[in-house]
C-alpha cells in the first residue's frame, strides 16, 4: 500500500520534473508547500478548479512545484492577476502566494484594497521578514534593531504586522501560523480556502540564509526554535498582560467574520444585467 | 534497510540474530506500534531539521551531513519529521514486527 503522504505528493506536486526544489536547505517555504497541498487534499478540491498565482521572490517560486493551474506573475502584482481570474471565472478557487516584500512593500496597495473589497480570494503570505531572493534587504516586516544588508547598523524603522493590517483593511478571515506549528498551519490554510471573502494567512517562515545569518540564527533549527518559543496562541494571548506579550507574536485565527464578498456582489450585478438583456 | 537491520543481516553470529528477533517478538507481545522511516536522499539537503526535532532521537547526522536512521524502533509515529522536512524527503509508514520474514527465516 502506498503511504498517504506519498499519494498526496504524487497527486499535487510536479514530483517527476521539478525536485529537489530550488530553495536553500531547511528553507521554510518547502514546509509551507507541504501544508498547502495537505490542506487542498483535505478539502477534496479538484485540481482543475484550482489556480495558484504568485509574485516574484523565493516564495514566488512555489507555484512551479504544484501540479494545478499556476501563474508566476510580476513582483507585487500577484493579487491583481488573481482578481482578474476570479472575476472572469468565479467558479475557480484562486489562491495567491506572496512574500512579505511582495505583498506589503511593492504590492502593499494592492493588498490593502483587495482586503477592503473583500474579494473571494485566499492570500498566503510567506513572511520571512526579509527580501530573501535579492540578497537580504530589509522589508516592511523586518524587526526594529535587526540587521540586514540595507540596515548594517541595525534597523531603525519599525515593522508592521501583516495580519493586523489585513484585519483593519477589512479581510473576512485573517490567521497567522508558523512553519514550526505545522498541523495548526494545515488547518488555518484549509479554513482560509473554504472561507467566502478575502482570507489572509500570514506564515512566519525561516530564511536563515538572508535573515537568520545576520541575526544570530544562521540555521533553520535555531529559527524554528525561535518560532516555537515566541509564538503564543490567540486564546492564550488574551489572558496575558502586555508586558508578558512583549517580543511575542500570536498565532491562530485573528478574524473570521461574514460579510458580502465582492465576488458575490459582482455576480448579482452580472445576473441583473443578463436579466435586463432578456427583457428588452 | 535500517543500519540495525543491516548489522543483523551481515552478522554471522547467531547471537546477534537471536537478540534481534527476540527484541522484535517482545515488542509484538507488548503491542507496540512500529514505524518505518524512509529517507529519500536524492531530495534531502541535509538541513538537520529531522535530526534536531525528532522527540525520540531516531536520526543522527553522518559525517557527510546526511541523516541516518539509527533508532528505528524508538519511533512513535508522531510524523513531526515528515511534516517538517522542507524537501519532502521523509515518509513514515506503519510497520508490523517483521512477521513474515521471521517465519521464512525459521524455515
Ligand atoms: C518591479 C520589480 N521590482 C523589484 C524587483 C526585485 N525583486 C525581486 S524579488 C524582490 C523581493 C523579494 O522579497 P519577498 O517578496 O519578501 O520574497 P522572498 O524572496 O523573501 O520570499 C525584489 C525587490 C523585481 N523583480 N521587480
Ligand atoms: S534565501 Fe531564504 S527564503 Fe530564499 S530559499 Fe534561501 S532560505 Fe529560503
Ligand atoms: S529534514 Fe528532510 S531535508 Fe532536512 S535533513 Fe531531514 S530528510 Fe534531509
Ligand atoms: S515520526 Fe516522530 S518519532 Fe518517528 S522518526 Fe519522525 S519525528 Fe521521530
Ligand atoms: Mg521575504
Amino acid at each position: 500500500m502506498i503511504a498517504e503522504i506519498t499519494r498526496i505528493r504524487h497527486k499535487y506536486l510536479r514530483h517527476d520534473k521539478k525536485f529537489p526544489h530550488v530553495w536553500c536547505p531547511g528553507c521554510g517555504i518547502g514546509i509551507v508547500l507541504g501544508s498547502l497541498i495537505r490542506a487542498i487534499d483535505g478539502l477534496g478540491l479538484a485540481k482543475n478548479d484550482l489556480v495558484l498565482a504568485s509574485g516574484i521572490g523565493c516564495s514566488g517560486r512555489l507555484p512551479a512545484y504544484v501540479d494545478f493551474n499556476t501563474l508566476h506573475t510580476t513582483h507585487g502584482r500577484a493579487l491583481t492577476f488573481s482578481t482578474g481570474i476570479k472575476l472572469a471565472n468565479p467558479s475557480l478557487n484562486v489562491l495567491t502566494v506572496m512574500g512579505d516584500g511582495d505583498a506589503t512593500a511593492i504590492g502593499g496597495n494592492h493588498f490593502i484594497h483587495a482586503a477592503r473589497r473583500n474579494l473571494n480570494l485566499t492570500a498566503i503570505i510567506i513572511n520571512n521578514q526579509i527580501y530573501g531572493m535579492t540578497g537580504g534587504q530589509y522589508s516592511p516586516t523586518t524587526p526594529y534593531g535587526s540587521n540586514s544588508t540595507t540596515s548594517p547598523y541595525g534597523h531603525i524603522e519599525h515593522a508592521f504586522s501583516i495580519a493586523d493590517l489585513a484585519v483593519t483593511s477589512g479581510a473576512s478571515y485573517v490567521a497567522r501560523g508558523t512553519v514550526y506549528h505545522v498541523p495548526a498551519l494545515d488547518k488555518l490554510i484549509s479554513r482560509g480556502i473554504e472561507k467566502e471573502g478575502f482570507s489572509v494567512i500570514e506564515i512566519m517562515t525561516n530564511c536563515h540564509t538572508q535573515y537568520g545569518r545576520r541575526n544570530e540564527m544562521s540555521d533553520p533549527v535555531t529559527m524554528m526554535k525561535w518560532f516555537k518559543d515566541h509564538a503564543v496562541t490567540t486564546t492564550r494571548a488574551k489572558k496575558m498582560s502586555p508586558e508578558e506579550l512583549k517580543g511575542k507574536f500570536s498565532i491562530g485565527v485573528l478574524t473570521d467574520i461574514d460579510k458580502p464578498s465582492y465576488t458575490e456582489e459582482y455576480q448579482k450585478i452580472r445576473d441583473r444585467a443578463k436579466g435586463r438583456e432578456v427583457k428588452s | 534497510m535500517t543500519p540495525e537491520e543491516e548489522t543483523v543481516r551481515n552478522s554471522s553470529s547467531t547471537e546477534v540474530q537471536d537478540e534481534y528477533w527476540e527484541k522484535k517478538l517482545e515488542m509484538e507481545k507488548k503491542g507496540k506500534k512500529l514505524f518505518k522511516q524512509q529517507i529519500f536522499l536524492d531530495w534531502c539537503k541535509g538541513c538537520g531539521i529531522c535530526v534536531a526535532f525528532c522527540p525520540r532521537k531516531v536520526y543522527e547526522m553522518d559525517e557527510m551531513g546526511s541523516p541516518v536512521i539509527v533508532r528505528p524502533d524508538d519511533c512513535i509515529g508522531c510524523r513531526f519529521c515528515e511534516l517538517h522536512c522542507p524537501d519532502f524527503a521523509i515518509t513514515i509508514i506503519k510497520r508490523y514486527p517483521d512477521r513474515r520474514r521471521r517465519k521464512s527465516d525459521g524455515s
